[in-house]
């Protein structure tokens, strides 16, 4: 018999195939050792943590539980006021680069470079997350914007202009851009927590203390409010309340920083300018050769490899637990009952944020990229698995269908390969990001070379590794996208 | 008015309408009448693209905005008239002058009880008058509407297209129903696979000639 396979199912397992053998190859040349003698016992330690969460410094854990609400909703509500007005202007390409540029520097570097200019302060917060977060809902919206339904548009006397967008435009994008902004909201809090990790004073600054100190049960407290803000947002994230938390959160947490402006205007024309270029009337273009060729083959380089390595190891470890997990959220394979069990254990994995999951694994394994991997793999696979046990669910099979493993690979996993490798693709990009900064704890990406400029105070080193970081970025997205172009696939925005 | 000499016009790669001349005056009402597939929408979808800020447009599917109310889907005819931020202010809460005009002309389209639903609400006739009603509220003097009463029932369509008359100089539209076309209109242009069959005043079209536009 001579079967002719579809050429895009033939791509679409290439890809996967490709994929696989990346990280397996990425394998070989990764640090994956377990440094600790003994992790059970640490592990033991944690889970008695668990079980006995203190709350005894309830004043701290409120004040930095709205300390995190804080920066997020103002983040949020800046960044999507301006994500807004750029998505209106999302044809221009000045417009387009300028925000991937802004959203491919991860906001924990935006912090890192604001902390020099205004210091642990409020605005520091704001403004890390603000801004790249800006830069991705600029984006997305741009992108719904242009697909709504051209027909309304088409039918005025004149279908450009502001008058036209706000009566047919906005209204056809209103509810998936609103889910979307949600959406974003929560991501903001996870931000937020993470911004603790360099110092400013919400749940992740407290959290680091008492993980780093071992004081579990501290830790446990802290562990449980987060993920009772995330839980429990679908009850109290109203559209008609968002003004009254906004003044809320602008009272508690007013947006002002102590800074002098000798301080910023040193930063902008001597820290960042490159070490050899700095007080000299002429150029010296050995010395910036030398310069830059140091810092390729000692700092870009090796921060480059292993990122790459890093963050291809990952993506295949989050392509196996979404598959693996996608069940525990899907009507397909269990009651009601067992998959709300199954589906809060999901939830519960992508609500930490990938950068605590690292600093637990790093107590537990010690140092190397195993923690980074891990960490990188639950939380995106959770996320994945989340979305297509939900989006397995709305399949109807027939009356007959068979179950268990069979159901799952003859009837299910066929059908919903196309989402699962989408939503793979996009989340890449986020795994990519995320690699990088995860080198702040210690393990060798760009975030550890960036980290190290920064307490250094060699911000010239610092500011060009940034940029390494932000092409990386750019590149992995421009290549996801078009490979998800090439197999047609696109997840739509709210899904992600 | 209008000028085709010997035009050819595609839809979806595909000529449609081949070597078309046409001449439209000013004040004359004109149906074009034709088996569906004759080429009727792409011509006169390329007559308003001759000059479509002066032309009061009503198309075949309605392409209404779903979530607004059909108050302001009848208001976006009127956004050229009006400066942005009147309008953007109206989208939030209807301005009182706005309102009774397009009360008055809800009226005369027998929608007056639907204005604040939402457009997704209404029945397929009632989102053709709301469509209708924004093309009224173009304010144009040509009208070019492309079956703009297919949905709507016999006696409710002739009281619309004669409100339509009255209201523009020139009217070009396309009719799959002849008897209204005859009724309605001065000039009845007969199309065949993209070709005009006749050009004649409506009282010399006889019976023939419209049935043979139809045969297979």
């Amino acid at each position: 018999m001579n079967v002719k396979t579809r050429p895009h199912n033939n791509t679409r397992l290439k890809l996967s195939l490709w994929l696989a053998l990346a990280g397996f190859i990425a394998l070989l040349f990764a640090d994956i050792d377990m440094h600790r003698a003994s992790p059970g016992q640490e592990l033991l330690r944690m889970a008695q943590g668990l079980m006995a969460p203190n709350f005894w410094s309830y004043r701290e854990i409120a004040s930095s539980a709205f300390n995190t609400l804080a920066f997020a909703l103002q983040g949020m509500a800046l960044a999507s006021a301006a994500g807004f007005i750029l998505a209106l202007l999302y044809r221009h390409p000045a417009v387009r680069g300028f925000c991937a540029f802004i959203r491919a520097i991860h906001e924990l570097f935006w912090a890192l470079i604001f902390i020099q200019l205004f210091g642990l302060s409020p605005l520091t917060g704001l403004l890390a997350i603000a801004i790249p977060y800006a830069g991705t809902l600029a984006k997305i919206y741009g992108e719904l914007f242009e697909e709504t339904e051209a027909a309304p548009r088409n039918n005025l006397l004149q279908s450009a202009g502001l008058s036209a967008f706000f009566y047919t435009t906005l209204p056809l994008a209103w509810r998936p851009l609103l889910q979307y902004t949600s959406y974003r909201f929560e991501c903001a809090i996870r931000s937020s927590i993470v911004l603790g990790f360099v110092g400013l004073p919400t749940l992740g600054y407290h959290l680091e203390t008492a993980l780093g100190n071992g004081q579990y049960n501290d830790a446990a407290a802290l562990l449980y409010v987060l993920l009772a803000i995330v839980v429990s947002l679908r009850w109290w994230l109203k559209k008609a309340l968002l003004p009254v938390y906004l003044v809320a959160a602008l009272i508690y947490l007013p947006p002002n920083a102590h800074f002098s402006w000798a301080n910023i205007a040193r930063f902008l024309s001597e820290d960042i300018i490159p070490a050899p270029l700095r007080n000299k009337a002429n150029i010296d273009y050995v010395a910036v050769f030398d310069w830059l060729a140091m810092l390729w083959q000692q700092q870009i380089l090796p921060g480059v490899t292993s990122t790459l390595i890093l963050s291809q190891i990952a993506l295949l470890l989050t392509a196996i637990l979404s598959l693996a997990w996608f069940p525990l959220n899907s009507r397909q394979f269990f009651s009601p009952l067992k998959r709300s069990l199954g589906d809060g254990f999901l939830i519960i994995a992508r609500t930490l944020p990938e950068y605590l999951l690292a600093f637990i694994g790093l107590l537990l394994l010690g140092p190397s990229m195993l923690p980074a991997i891990l960490a990188l793999g639950i939380h995106n696979g959770a996320i994945i698995a989340h979305l297509l046990g939900r989006y397995s669910g709305e399949l109807v099979l027939r009356e007959d269908a068979c179950t268990g493993i069979n159901r799952y690979s003859y009837e299910i996993l066929p059908r919903v390969y196309r989402q699962f490798l989408a939503l793979l693709l996009y989340r890449w990009e986020v795994i990519m990001r995320e690699t990088a900064i995860l080198g702040m704890l210690g393990i060798g990406t760009l975030g550890f070379y960036i980290d190290s400029a920064f307490e250094e105070f060699r911000f010239d080193r610092a500011l060009l590794l940034i940029l390494c970081a932000a092409i990386l970025n750019i590149i992995a997205d421009m290549f996801a996208r078009n490979l998800r172009q090439r197999l047609h696939l696109r997840p739509s925005p709210e899904t992600l | 008015m209008f000028e085709l000499h010997n035009i050819s016009l595609k839809y979806r790669e595909q000529t449609v309408v081949k070597d078309v001349s046409l001449t439209i005056r000013e004040g004359e009402s004109v149906a074009l009448v034709g088996p569906s597939g004759a080429g009727k929408s792409t011509l006169l979808k390329h007559l308003r693209s001759v000059q479509a800020t002066k032309i009061a447009w009503c198309p075949q599917h309605a392409g209404l905005v779903p979530m607004l109310s059909a108050y302001h889907n009848i208001y976006m005819g009127g956004l050229s008239r009006r400066s942005s931020l009147y309008n953007l202010a109206n989208l939030l809460r209807p301005f009182a002058g706005p309102k009774t005009e397009i009360q008055v002309l809800a009226e005369s389209v027998e929608l007056r009880d639907e204005l604040h639903r939402r457009a997704d609400e209404l029945s397929g006739g009632q989102q053709q008058r709301v469509a209708i009603g924004r093309a009224l509220y173009q304010q144009q003097a040509i009208f070019i509407g492309d079956e703009p009463v297919s949905a709507v029932d016999a006696i409710q369509a002739d009281k619309i297209l004669s409100l339509i008359s009255q209201r523009h100089q020139t009217i070009v539209l396309a009719l799959h129903d002849t008897e209204q076309a005859l009724r309605v209109c001065q000039r009845i242009v007969g199309l065949k696979d993209g070709a005009i069959v006749f050009d004649l005043p409506s009282a010399q079209v006889t019976a023939e000639q419209l049935a043979a536009l139809y045969q297979a």
